[in-house]
């Protein structure tokens, strides 16, 4: 399968930095004339995937973080969001809904708002190599959602 | 943010985008205000909140726990659908006696 069109960017791990990610996701998925709501849904997955990079991967610090991302004919929006942090010891225990390493005010809804507001999830992760997030979201857009 | 106090009433009109890098100054406000006044009801309204992110849920939740630990209640209302969307699908309702209007478009 070919993509249409694809970007890559690296940026910072700087949490102003939340905001432009999500920007630009948005921006580029604009191109397959997404509803609102699909917009929505896009700008918060990866606001939690760019956030969790922020303030899991590099705990103490600066570091990078990857996104490239792509769009196909079928209307799929691919976006994969990886940084070269610290990693995930038990992915399967992240992903539970209100689970957070931190506590605090943190939710522990990263991946499950992820998850449900995306048609899939994958994260692959090495402890002391970093994580990769994987987002498809399947734009059925404005054309169909008037009909 | 704006704010209104009526007795023991208080309320708070979010506004603008909600994320992990602008909550904590929101909280601020928010907690330095009801640390002063301690309302019986606490009302967060989102009509002016034009994105939010699970960070948002964990604001809520965090302003429940204070105001439910002297007494008083939280109400979430005006939530437009993004924020809706993202309140309930956090089961943020079953464990907290919040009330929450709006989600309509």
């Amino acid at each position: 399968m070919k993509p249409i069109n694809r970007f890559t960017m690296t940026f910072d791990s700087r949490s102003a930095n939340e905001g432009f990610a999500r920007l630009v996701a948005s921006g580029f998925a604009a191109l397959l004339d997404p509803t609102v709501e699909e917009l929505c849904d896009i700008k918060t997955a990866v606001s939690e995937a760019v956030t969790n990079c922020i303030v899991h991967a590099y705990p103490d610090g600066v570091g990078n973080i990857y996104i490239s991302a792509a769009i196909y004919e079928s209307g799929l929006f691919k976006i994969k969001i990886r940084d070269r942090g610290c990693g995930i010891e038990d992915v399967e225990k992240a992903k539970e809904p209100l689970y957070s390493s931190l506590g605090g005010e943190r939710a522990g809804l990263g991946f499950a708002v992820m998850e449900s507001f995306c048609d899939k999830l994958s994260v692959r992760s090495t402890l002391g190599k970093g994580t990769c997030v994987t987002l498809d979201k399947y734009i059925k857009g404005k054309a169909l959602a008037d009909r | 943010m704006e704010m209104i106090t009526s007795g023991k009433c208080m309320t708070f009109f979010l506004s603008g985008e909600i994320d992990h890098h602008n909550a904590a100054s929101i909280r601020k406000v928010i907690d330095e205000e009801t640390d002063k006044l301690m309302p019986q009801v606490l009302v967060l309204d989102f009509s002016g909140v034009t994105f939010m992110d699970s960070s948002g849920v964990g604001l809520v939740m965090g302003r429940y726990r204070n105001v439910s630990a002297h007494g008083g209640r939280l109400e979430a209302v005006n939530l437009p659908p993004w924020c809706y969307k993202i309140m309930k699908m956090s089961g943020l309702e079953k464990i907290a006696r919040i009330r929450m209007t709006g989600g309509k478009q």
